[in-house]
């Protein structure tokens, strides 16, 4: 059975005077799936996230994220996704505690709901002991782990990971991305940027943006087979060079 | 035998409790290039600035083309070119006039050297007169390089310049960086991609402050103790976890398309099929594999990891 569309997008453009950041991006993320959404800098990736989280409005073309109209219900967006980059994750000088109760209060949860997910939060981190511990003390490693918990912590159907493993020692990319298949398990649907090529790999499916458009769009097995690639660094070689010559 | 670029002998630097250099040494011979390998917060950039003296150690000394880094600094910061990790650009200046500055901050010119970083700056030349601010990533870069070699610098610091960059930007730095290094520049670069650590003569792997290892990238590779190999089932989702069920399992870590699994002793390839099989898998390759520097990172690391655990909780 083909499994519903969560994020429909089609014939997106998006124009800052006269330069096209977007031009023209039609796809869709199904539901549940790990969506890959990679392309090199400057290709237009985080112009599309902004839109995909109702941070900002196409030019034009029809984009809905679960469900919702991307121009006149950006409010009902951002209450069903959740939202987490490298460069801002969390409050240094906040513990562990008031992190979460600060997300989560930012979502409208209740006090008992808070309490009880922040039990299973811990204890699925096995960090109770790390509960009133200020964030900057913390490993880089278990931040990222801790703000990717956070920025599911309300549930929401979509998770947008903006580069959430840049830096990480590469055990804890790794741990990072066990917790991207629970996720995955637990019918959210993910959606991620990354450099790491190996990372692509990982993903159900992975698109390949170059100067504003999608030119590839597969599972990372078919794309090696239709580049002819061994691996998903030399698919995006062969793509993402084309452009700089 | 010549002397070396780079001399560090115990170096240590604190900030408050936290020990982000801990009694490092290490020697880079002339003409090297030399990577600094591991992630964030293991003391690259505390080591970096310490080498190019703007921070002062707590205990040890370094030397960098003879000139003690503590004393001499005046006379190191003519030889040395020092590109830092967040990009070292007047924004609101033009491509050309950031390297205007540059040069005239050393007393020379584009023109005088423009040899050195033609292969570079040709690249941005285009848009010599935008602002730095307005530049591409990968631009930025290239101009940041360019300001860092304009005054022919004996000795280049690079402080994590493939950081959030592309794979293709990537890839094109470190041909750049090779033609330099034909140049005569003896290079130091960190940087958290354990896959650039195979471009080195050598490396040091560090993490939270210490070094774990130093060798050439083949070296670090044969000192990989455990039996490696690459699998693959219908299930990738779920390999690792069983895989680290198995008896026997040392470590279970994805890999592109793959896991890698190492066990503490050789064992046979049967038992671990059918282990795979009772366990729900199908299509199972089994591949007996050579270690990258990345499974020999993360080697060490276990180590380290069961330690801050322990001593934490």
């Amino acid at each position: 059975m083909e499994k519903q569309p969560i994020i429909v997008v089609e014939n997106l453009v998006k124009k800052f005077g006269n330069f096209v950041a977007n031009d023209n991006l039609t796809f869709r993320v199904k539901k549940g799936e790990i969506f890959g959404f990679l392309g090199a800098n400057g290709a237009g990736k985080t112009t599309a996230i902004k839109i995909l989280c109702g941070l900002s409005s196409p030019t034009s073309g029809k984009v809905t994220v679960a469900g919702f109209d991307v121009y006149r219900e950006t409010n009902k967006i951002k209450q069903n996704i959740g939202y987490m980059s490298q460069k801002f994750s969390l409050y240094e000088n906040l513990t562990v505690k008031e992190n979460i109760r600060f997300y989560a209060g930012i979502y409208g949860l209740n006090k008992k709901v808070i309490d009880e997910r922040m039990e299973e939060l811990l204890s699925g981190l096995n960090i109770q002991e790390l509960k009133n511990t200020l964030i900057a003390s913390l490993p880089l490693g278990w931040k990222q782990k801790l703000a990717f918990s956070i920025a599911i912590f309300h549930k929401p159907k979509i998770v947008f990971l903006d580069e959430p493993t840049g830096g990480v020692d590469p055990i804890a990319r790794r741990q990072f991305w066990d917790m991207i298949y629970d996720a995955a398990r637990n019918g959210i649907t993910v959606f991620v940027t990354t450099h790491y090529m190996d990372e692509a790999e990982y993903c159900d499916r992975v698109s390949i943006m170059v100067d504003g458009r999608i030119e590839a769009l597969d599972t990372p097995a078919a794309l090696k087979k239709a580049f002819a690639a061994e691996n998903m660094d030399g698919v995006f070689l062969k793509l993402a060079r084309k452009k700089s010559n | 035998m010549s002397s070396p670029s780079i001399r560090v002998e115990s170096v240590s630097k604190s900030y408050g409790e936290t020990k982000a250099v801990n009694n490092i040494s290490l020697t880079v011979e002339k003409g090297e290039l030399y990577g600094l390998i591991g992630p964030d917060g293991a003391g690259k950039t505390t080591l970096f600035r310490m080498l190019t003296s703007l921070l002062v150690p707590d205990s040890g000394k370094a030397e960098v083309e003879g000139f003690d880094i503590v004393n001499d600094y005046k006379n190191l910061r003519r030889i040395l070119g020092y590109m830092p990790g967040r990009f070292s650009l007047y924004h609101d200046l033009t491509v050309e006039e950031n390297l205007a500055f540059f040069a005239t901050i050393f007393g020379t010119t584009i023109k005088d050297n423009y040899d050195l970083i033609r292969d570079i700056y040709i690249q941005i030349e285009p848009f010599k007169n935008r602002k730095a601010g307005k530049l591409s990533g990968g631009m930025k870069q290239k101009l940041a390089l360019s300001c860092a070699l304009i005054h022919k610098p004996e000795v280049l610091f690079l402080d994590e310049p493939t950081t959030g960059v592309d794979a293709v930007s990537r890839k094109e730095f470190w041909e750049m960086l090779k033609t330099l290094q034909k140049k005569g520049i003896t290079i130091m670069v960190s940087t958290p991609y354990m896959d650039e650590a195979a471009l080195c003569d050598h490396v040091a792997l560090i993490q939270k402050g210490n070094i774990l290892s130093i060798d050439t990238p083949e070296k670090i590779r044969s000192q990989y103790k455990f039996p490696l190999m690459r699998i693959r089932t219908d299930n990738m989702y779920i390999l690792p976890v069983d895989l680290r069920s198995f008896p026997g399992s040392e470590s279970a870590y994805r890999f592109g398309d793959s896991v890698h699994f190492s066990t503490k002793e050789e064992l046979q390839h049967p038992g671990l099929r059918n282990f795979l099989e009772s366990k729900g898998h199908h299509q199972i390759e089994i591949e007996k594999i050579e270690p990258d520097i990345e499974d020999c990172f993360m080697a060490f690391l276990r180590n380290e990891k069961r330690e801050w655990r322990n001593n934490r909780l």
